[in-house]
């Protein structure tokens, strides 16, 4: 299997080459950087001239944020992982909700931010413990039944396991053995609530995105 | 429950300009009232067509009430960040336009049918013509204000008052607006038929406000620059004083201590960062009044006496009663345990409170241990987190095995506790 390409892109200097160096020390044949950028035209740009698999996309960026390049550059091929030193609930779901495929922390170490890298290309979300809460807190309570889609604004209490062991710091197969369910399985609920983050008309999500003048 | 005394929140009526058709006075007014906003429009649209007493009602309400919504209080770093446009802003299309051409023509059929009730409706016009064009100009004060909000670092001088920042949508509205009032002034003097008369009118109505103007423009000009000048000190200051409290108190601090204990370098950056991150971002109460600000606390002090990390997630929140002590005290002991006997460098701690309880599940992928093969003398598992949680009517339980790492798990029934309490 050939390398995931990979780009990089925040404005802070000394991190871009602080996770390309851990990046060429932890996964070397496996991801591979081609290309870096330092606000939203930059990375525009690079996304378009280097069609990479991944792009670590930083949450906070001169021009407009994150979600601005994800706007700009569209989603085609490429995938999206924030990574963010804000903890802020609405930037974070904010992110998600433009696109990105998961979201960690910049503290994640060279190895867990390859192995974030590889799930992300190959099309599973990502979930760290911290997105998880959030995303039990935006989902829970009651919510008002009319002219709300169902489906989307409500998980599964599958859907809902899943997420509570994940914020209680379980890996994948961890929570697959926990649950007697496939990893595979596990994977298809993580999809599944991704989707419904990016797609649910819930109050609390639209709110936190109007609010903050996020949508 | 020991209930706290309960705040005194007023809720304040402001004009809601995130939902704004003309001035975001029904919007804001429904909301503040609890009804829907269509009723509320309606209302306005009905007294306006008979008898005008609704567009009275709307300009003054207009005129009176805030710009809304109030603005949210972010954490300094969010602010920040927002400031210098690190973060995605509000987008504003063309997609609103299509309220403001429904009320332009029901406008327009409210004259046509108040001329036929009241027969020779002449004025009718030309009011209607001014009240558009006053509308308009207000409606470029809200766009300016905005802008200000929005940015508040530059000046605020009368050009920025009146333009905001400029662009062709602000000269537009101000065109049209004069534009339209000077029209209507125009029809209404054209009423004797005379071109001279509505000269003279029009002339005359010109030199009263030029006339207002040169006596009070000297008052206006004067208070805008104060004005200025005020804000600008003020936002200077806040700014310096904010920053230099919070590097000297703590970041400087920090970077002594590294140079003095080298060997902690690690442990002391994870220390700062935590606070930093906290300060900057997370806007998460501090004062230990809460279940999940004392479990971060509590996670900060781990932290610390033992220099691993330890991550807490929170999924609810609520007050530190008496009665919910044990649960924080036990996910304390069992914390304290993890990070000395784990022999990992990294802890979770997931909190989530819901309506009915509170749980906690404190985890590491250490070393572990046989529950059953405990030593009755080791007393910090069993006495301080089972015996501990039984007592109080909840329930601990301990999974670990040799190699697999632990994981203790609290619960607690809170309404039961409370209402004994």
């Amino acid at each position: 299997m050939s390398a995931t390409r990979v780009v990089v892109v925040d404005d802070h200097a000394m991190f871009r080459r602080g996770v390309i160096a851990e990046l060429a020390a932890s996964g070397p044949g496996v991801v591979d950087v081609v290309g870096e950028a330092a606000d939203v035209d930059e990375a525009v740009a690079v996304v378009g001239a280097q069609k990479p698999d991944v792009v670590l996309l930083d949450v906070h960026l001169p021009g407009g944020g994150g979600a601005e390049v994800m706007r700009r550059a569209g989603q085609g091929d490429v995938r999206y992982l924030a990574l963010s030193v804000s903890d802020a609930a609405e930037d974070v779901i904010g992110t998600i909700r433009g696109g990105a495929r998961g979201y960690v922390t910049k503290t994640i170490t060279g190895n867990e931010l390859v192995d974030a890298i590889k799930r992300v290309s190959e099309g599973d979300a990502v979930f760290s413990p911290r997105l998880a809460g959030f995303v039990l807190d935006a989902f829970a309570g009651s919510i008002e039944v009319a002219a709300v889609d169902e489906d989307l604004d409500r998980l599964t209490e599958r859907e809902r396991e899943v997420m509570r062991l994940i914020a209680r710091g379980y890996s994948y197969k961890e929570v697959a053995k926990e649950l007697f369910i496939s990893i595979k399985t596990v994977e298809t609920h993580m999809s599944a609530v991704l989707r419904k983050l990016q797609l649910s008309s819930r109050h609390e999500l639209t709110r936190w995105a109007s609010d903050r003048r996020l949508l | 429950m020991t209930a706290s005394p309960p705040l005194i929140d007023v809720r304040r009526a402001y004009r809601d300009l995130s939902e704004q058709v003309v001035g975001g006075v029904a919007a804001g007014l429904a909301r503040h009232l609890g009804l829907p906003v269509l009723w509320v429009r309606v209302g306005f649209v009905l007294a306006a067509v008979f008898g005008g007493a609704g567009i009275a009602f709307y300009a003054a309400l207009w005129v009176m009430l805030p710009a809304g919504p109030p603005a949210v209080d972010l954490a300094p770093g969010l602010e920040s960040a927002s400031r210098s446009g690190l973060r995605p802003g509000r987008k504003r299309g063309l997609s609103d336009v299509g309220p403001v051409v429904a009320l332009g023509a029901l406008g327009i059929g409210a004259v046509l049918v108040a001329q036929v009730v009241f027969g020779q409706g002449w004025w009718l016009w030309p009011l209607a013509l001014g009240i558009v064009g006053v509308g308009l100009l207000w409606r470029q004060a809200d766009e300016a204000q905005r802008e200000r909000w929005l940015d508040a670092s530059g000046r605020v001088d009368l050009a920025r008052v009146v333009l905001g920042d400029g662009g062709w949508a602000s000269y537009a509205r101000i065109a049209a607006g004069l534009f339209l009032i000077f029209g209507s002034v125009l029809l209404f003097s054209l009423r004797g038929g005379s071109l001279s008369l509505a000269r003279d009118v029009t002339i005359a109505a010109l030199l009263g406000v030029v006339g207002i103007a040169i006596v009070v423009g000297p008052w206006i000009y004067r208070l805008t620059e104060e004005l200025a000048d005020e804000r600008a000190e003020r936002v200077r200051t806040q700014e310096r004083a904010d920053v230099a409290a919070h590097l000297h108190d703590s970041v400087l601090q920090t970077l002594a201590l590294i140079q003095k204990h080298p060997d902690q370098a690690a442990r002391l950056a994870r220390s700062q960062e935590r606070d930093l991150r906290s300060w900057l971002y997370a806007g998460e109460t501090a004062d230990e009044s809460t279940v999940a600000s004392v479990l971060r606390a509590t996670a900060a002090e781990v932290e610390d006496a033992y220099g691993i990390t330890v991550d807490v997630v929170a999924v609810g929140d609520c007050q530190l009663v008496e009665s919910l002590r044990p649960v924080v005290a036990a996910a304390r002991e069992a914390t304290t345990n993890a990070a000395k006997h784990a022999g990992v460098a990294r802890v979770d701690i997931y909190a989530e409170v819901t309506g009915d309880a509170v749980d906690v599940f404190v985890r590491d992928r250490g070393v572990g241990f046989d529950p059953d093969q405990t030593p009755e003398d080791r007393l910090g598992v069993r006495r301080s987190i089972v015996d501990r949680m039984q007592r109080h009517g909840g329930k601990a339980e301990i999974r670990s095995a040799p190699g697999e790492g632990t994981e203790v798990r609290l619960h607690l029934d809170r309404e039961r506790q409370e209402k004994e309490a």
